[in-house]
């Protein structure tokens, strides 16, 4: 493939493995800039890295440690979860450490704290990693014991990606969202229509679309079984990481001459408030359409959609309504950080007038391990990534994925609704 | 490990890890209790049959969703010995090497075998033949480093025995 221009993917793991041509299909074994670990699959990972006689992570500066997903601890097993976390923390000198209330969920972290910046070679032992794309990282999950392999030895095997490339034209028209965009994506490409490919975004409506929503597409990318999800990275990013680390990015893209598998192209001007169907995420549906669906909880948060702009949106809707009697809607910020500001724009003050609870930063219900677990029969409408049977709860219960709009429309009403027909 | 049979278990497309071991027992390391709750939501039934028969032989997009290894851990406990699929998720494929259970892609369509045939695969030639149906269908090859880690029983004793990749690829 001499002579060829190279993907995102293809620079990101040439440069990673030392193989200046390393092209799709070439498997490599790679040195890991940035490792995730959370208090799920940490343990597990901490095991493995013990049995595999290992003593020393590969550079304790590179492994970030976040609890996310049931915090605060819900039960005694959670807790010694986290704990037996810690103390590998402390043992190793592990300095990217979030402890509760200093932190939030994962992915978000993340990006706020500057690390998930063009062209870097992210691992985390959680699926939706691939939300660095948001920024133009190139990230992946994998489980716990190829985590502990790069606590050991920094480096992990990668087989390079084919890359499909999703132009999308014109910019979203509010209320429409980069979640309505994402759904009419998966709903186009299919829940395993991009299996083991990268997805790299472009064009006008992703260049006038706000980082917070680049990470929601990138966040989604894994929901049509890609590899990854990375949106191509333009001055907006060089600023955000340069105003948040002090350091100049190079702005990884792809050549003009690469070489794309496939080709999509969307329309944001017309895409509308868009709704997957329990129980698969590529049942896509205008929200219109489904004004029958009657709803017992909303949920706003989560790696998804738990963002300033998601929340801001959500309370642009709120401000002078109030929750359906028959509807409890949850708040939950992705971290603490959208936390704090949007306490500071007061819009935690509309979500509590409007009669919604705000949780604290964490993965919340999207997993129904906490903080809003269905019951049997019971209807949710979610701002976040998975509508799997029993993904929030009971087996009987339904998830129907949406907007922030949406969702606060929704909770208004007490049933689907169009963020367009509430005023 | 050159020659395998079983009974299978027949599943369709997509099935995922929410599936195979819902989230919320996943705040556990007693990986033996969190077993007894494997295809709990999706089919109770499914544990035993898996048991018994060993094989699972699945559609697309095989353990989509989380990373969870557990998923693998409790498919392994709960006694599978391979899972053929038309294809896996990536990171539960990943997974399952690294745990040391056989994920085999297979070559075209998994619709001829049916739920409760009495299969062999054939790690040798890379075929499942079909004793039920007397038919046979081609696998993928596993990639010779993927299968020097299958070997050596997963990740962890391939790495423990090396003391890092022992691969330039």
């Amino acid at each position: 493939m001499e002579g060829i221009g190279k993907t995102i993917s293809e620079k990101v793991l040439s440069r990673a493995s030392g193989k200046p041509d390393a092209s799709a299909g070439d498997i490599v074994l790679a040195e890991i800039d940035l490792l995730m670990l959370h208090e799920i699959t940490g343990p597990l990972a901490i095991r493995a890295f013990e049995e595999m006689g290992f003593e020393r992570v590969w550079d304790p500066s590179k492994v970030v440690v976040v609890f996310d997903h049931n915090v605060p601890p819900s039960d005694i097993s959670s807790a010694s979860m986290m704990r037996e976390m810690r103390s590998f923390v402390r043992a190793k000198g592990l300095t990217n450490f979030f402890e509760i209330g200093r932190g939030g969920i994962a992915h978000q972290l993340l990006a706020e704290k500057g690390m998930s910046a063009p062209g870097r070679l992210i691992i985390g032992a959680d699926s939706h990693t691939c939300t660095a794309g948001g920024l133009g990282a190139f990230g992946v999950g994998v489980g716990s014991t190829e985590a502990a392999a790069v606590l050991g030895t920094g480096k992990l095997w990668l087989r390079v990606p084919e890359t499909y490339r999703v132009i999308v034209r014109n910019r979203l028209i509010e209320p429409s969202s980069p979640k309505d965009l994402i759904l009419e994506i998966i709903g186009e490409i299919g829940m395993e229509g991009a299996i083991y490919k990268a997805v790299e975004y472009c064009g006008e409506g992703i260049r006038s679309m706000s980082l917070d929503g680049r990470l929601t597409l990138a966040n989604m990318s894994i929901e049509m079984s890609a590899k990854t999800g990375i949106v191509e990275p333009d001055e907006k990013v060089a600023y955000y990481i340069r105003e948040r680390t002090g350091e100049d990015v190079e702005l990884v893209r792809s050549d003009e001459d690469a070489v794309f598998e496939e080709t999509f192209e969307f329309d944001a001007s017309k895409t509308e408030p868009l709704v997957a169907v329990p129980p698969r995420i590529d049942d896509v549906k205008p929200a219109r359409e489904l004004g029958g669906v009657e709803i017992d909880q909303a949920f706003l948060g989560s790696c998804t959609n738990g963002r300033l702009e998601d929340l801001r949106a959500a309370a642009r809707i709120l401000k002078s309504n109030r929750v359906n009697p028959r509807v409890r809607m949850i708040v939950t910020p992705a971290s603490m950080e959208v936390y704090r500001e949007a306490m500071k724009e007061g819009l935690l003050d509309i979500f509590a007038r409007a009669g919604a609870i705000i949780c604290c930063p964490s993965c919340g219900p999207c997993l129904g391990m906490s903080q809003g677990v269905l019951g049997p029969e019971e209807v949710c409408v979610s701002s976040t990534n998975r509508n799997f049977v029993g993904r929030m709860g009971h087996r009987s219960s339904k998830v129907y994925l949406a907007s922030p709009a949406t969702v606060a429309a929704s909770a208004i009403t007490g049933r689907i609704t169009d963020p367009r027909d509430i005023e | 490990m050159k020659v395998l049979t079983g009974k299978v278990t027949k599943l369709p497309d997509n099935v995922n890890t929410d599936d195979i071991i819902p989230a919320r027992y996943l705040s556990s390391m007693d990986l033996d209790a969190m077993t007894e709750h494997a295809f709990e939501d999706y089919d109770a039934s499914l544990k035993e049959k898996v048991r018994e028969g060993g094989i699972i032989v699945a559609g697309k997009n095989f353990g989509c969703g989380s990373s969870r290894e557990h998923a693998v851990i409790v498919l392994k406990k709960a006694g599978l010995k391979a899972v053929i699929a038309e294809s896996f998720a990536r990171i539960f494929f990943r997974n399952s090497i690294n745990q040391g259970l056989l994920a085999l892609q297979l070559e075209g369509s998994s619709e001829p075998i049916k739920d409760g045939d009495s299969v062999k695969i054939d790690l040798e030639r890379f075929i499942v033949e079909n004793e039920t149906r007397s038919s046979i269908h081609r696998l993928r090859p596993i990639p010779p480093f993927l299968l020097s880690i299958l070997n050596e029983g997963g990740l962890v004793p391939y790495l423990k025995k090396r003391r890092g990749w022992g691969i330039e690829a």
